[in-house]
């Protein structure tokens, strides 16, 4: 055990498991010379040298085909997409290509590649460098995607991604690399398995990401007595963890950072309206960011993120009613 | 028309043909971009900032070429071109500071500056976007049978991206009335050229697209007009699309978070002799044009003016909240 930055976590992982298997290799955008923009690599570079460890040009499109060219091959390629965003021109070979070879070839091939990148609002980087867009990627199968949301998990997070088979996208809340916790090296998460953050009988929380600490503020602010279940995976998401809190609270809430249409949340909630109908003591809903993207502007930005005293009141409302609150910006008359 | 477009506007109009106009926007630009810096350094400003110090004489060059409604689509690295193109210092200040007098509403930020009176599309901060989208604009200049021209604007790191090989053979084989400047300062983010691009002179790339390409001195303003003017034409009279290298360098770090320690010893006071304010001084006291009083003084009232935007912008309300669920759609048809 021992405490440290989110962004040193992520660094930690990277070094236990290039060490423990040579056929890992990382490469992005001044990820060695540099140690990241971030500070997400310091030191890899100097350890492990400059065949394992590169800089590249900004080409996601070519290093994004590359790693999943050099996963076919047996290399286990972790790539860092500096701001989700850029992913973007590099969606064919993660989406049409990474996820469907395993498929596509009768099962021979694998694609053992991780794919890690900063996402989230919260620090004024403006529209096209704030979304999460695990949503764009959710609807993918053939990769898995996951989301950290302290030091511990970001450790084991990463550990996981890297020693899996398959394809993983881990997407690490930018705002979070600076956070200290307490990381306990022993532990690799199982990815599909959500975390039991804390334990409680009114209410199941299922968050992620960001949202996960500012939903434990929220528990605390509403003196609560709740499930709070950290997603952790976003696809394959965990249905036995959060079918059996709903059926121990009956109410469930669940709390994203990405927009209200499209999002993870209505999937969990589809699928927990099927499953547990008839534990359900109230409307399960969602608190969710509005249909806009990221606003710069700092005030905006702060109310576009769901805020404590936001997500307080709306546990309150769905302990005292059964029917589920509206959004503030539908409470506010600001938008539909 | 509303006051931030007519001042845009008439501040563009006095670049046209005027040495002296067009130098005292690149001071506007160089004392812009410094206390911009300090803002930035102090706290005052949050988020990310590109600043584009030493990269002048480019961005003044290009605005006082292109006619108001020809169209420009850059990047993150904006304060500049925005500038030079005809917005206020105080509607690009008010916009970094996420004010609701910004040219954006302060829904933009630094890395998102808009005026479309003086043709400047709204900037990506996303390598090499603009690229395609400046091809497109062009088509549709073309479809329309118009004489307007666009301009893609990008940094030598986007050369290695899809977007810019694409886009460059699309706009040639459509002989799109486009103009590709390609700012080469010599870093892509924290990297030095060499490390990411196998060549240095990127304009070379044209060749394989068949299409017009040079590189010009994009530190001397004279150099980057003669370069321009002779790609517009081109454009304008149905010749096609051209690509242009302006050499440049880059004195600031990358981004706000970037010290740029990686730089090798001695290059950037090599190219701080090349000091694109320093070269237009020299060129016009040696032609008389200006005296050095005349600079002195000018210096001083850039100065006063840009530290009264500074002032004003400060105190400029925030948008209101309301803010953020306008303009997600579009209410108008065909706009």
């Amino acid at each position: 055990m021992g405490a440290m930055r989110f962004r040193q976590a992520i660094v930690s992982a990277l070094a236990d498991e290039m060490r423990a298997d040579e056929a890992v290799i990382f490469f992005g955008e001044d990820i060695a010379s540099a140690e990241g923009p971030f500070k997400t690599s310091e030191g890899i570079l100097e350890e492990f040298g400059p065949v394992r460890v590169r800089d590249t040009p900004i080409s996601e499109m070519a290093f994004t085909g590359a790693a999943v060219g050099a996963a076919m091959m047996g290399l286990k390629p972790v790539v860092e997409i500096m701001f989700i965003e850029f992913l973007g021109v590099a969606l064919d070979a993660l989406v049409t290509e990474g996820a469907k070879m395993h498929y596509l070839s009768n099962g021979e091939l694998s694609v053992p590649l991780t794919i890690r990148a900063s996402v989230g609002s919260g620090l004024g980087f403006g529209s096209q460098h704030s979304q999460t867009l695990e949503n764009w990627l959710a609807a993918t199968p053939g990769l898995k995607v996951v989301m950290p949301s302290d030091a511990q998990s970001a450790y084991s997070l990463l550990r996981a991604a890297i020693q899996d088979p398959n394809p993983v996208v881990v997407l690490e809340p930018r705002i979070l690399y600076a956070e200290r916790g307490e990381v306990d090296k022993n532990i690799v998460a199982t990815i599909g398995k959500a975390h039991l953050r804390q334990s409680g009988d009114q209410i199941t929380i299922v968050a992620s990401g960001q949202m996960v600490g500012i939903a434990e503020r929220a528990i605390k602010e509403a003196g609560l007595s709740a499930d709070l279940i950290d997603l952790q995976t976003v696809v394959p998401w965990d249905r036995e963890t959060i079918r059996t809190s709903v059926a121990k609270t009956g109410r469930l809430i669940i709390i994203e950072e990405a927009p209200l249409s499209g999002g993870w949340g209505s999937e969990i909630i589809s699928e927990v309206v099927r499953s547990n109908f008839s534990d359900l003591k109230s409307t399960p809903f969602r608190i969710t960011t509005p249909d806009v993207p990221v606003p710069f502007s700092g005030d905006l930005e702060a109310r576009f993120l769901p805020q404590v005293a936001d997500i307080a009141a709306n546990f309150a409302y769905a302990l005292k009613n059964s029917d589920a609150p509206a959004p503030w910006w539908v409470e506010e008359g600001l938008s539909k | 028309m509303n006051k931030s477009t007519s001042t845009s506007l008439a501040r563009r109009k006095e670049l046209y043909g005027n040495d002296i106009a067009c130098y005292q926007r690149m001071l506007e630009i160089r004392e812009f971009e410094r206390v911009t810096n300090e803002l930035f350094a102090s706290g005052s400003i949050r988020g990310t900032t590109h600043l584009a110090v030493g990269q002048e004489a480019l961005a003044v060059g290009i605005a006082s070429i292109l006619k108001p409604d020809d169209v420009l689509a850059g990047t993150y690295r904006s304060h500049a071109i925005s500038l030079a193109l005809g917005l206020s210092s105080h509607s690009v200040l008010a916009e970094i500071m996420g004010k609701a007098t910004g040219c954006c509403g302060g829904i933009g930020g630094s890395m998102h500056m808009c005026e479309v009176s003086v043709g400047l599309l709204p900037t990506s901060a996303i390598i090499g976007a603009g690229i395609p989208i400046a091809a497109g604009a062009a088509l549709a200049f073309q479809v329309q049978k118009s004489d307007r021209v666009s301009v893609a604007l990008f940094g030598d790191g986007s050369t290695n991206i899809g977007a810019f090989h694409e886009g460059l053979n699309l706009a040639a084989i459509w002989k799109l009335p486009v103009i590709f400047i390609c700012d080469n300062n010599v870093y892509g983010e924290y990297s030095r050229i060499d490390v990411t691009t196998p060549i240095e002179d990127l304009h070379m790339r044209a060749e394989s697209y068949a299409m017009p390409h040079f590189a010009l001195d994009g530190m001397d303003i004279h150099a980057v007009r003669k370069g321009v003017t002779e790609a517009v034409e081109r454009a304008r009279s149905g010749g096609g699309p051209t690509l242009i290298e302006a050499k440049t360098y880059r004195f600031s770090g990358h981004s706000r978070a970037d010290q740029a320690l990686y730089r090798p010893e001695g290059e950037l006071e090599k190219w701080l002799e090349r000091d694109p304010i320093l070269v237009t001084e020299t060129n016009l006291i040696a032609r008389k044009k200006i005296t050095m009083e005349e600079i002195e003084s000018m210096k001083e009232s850039t100065a006063k003016m840009i530290a009264a935007v500074v002032e004003e912008a400060t105190h400029d309300p925030n948008p209101e909240l309301s803010a953020m669920f306008k303009n997600v759609y579009s209410e108008t048809k065909g706009k």
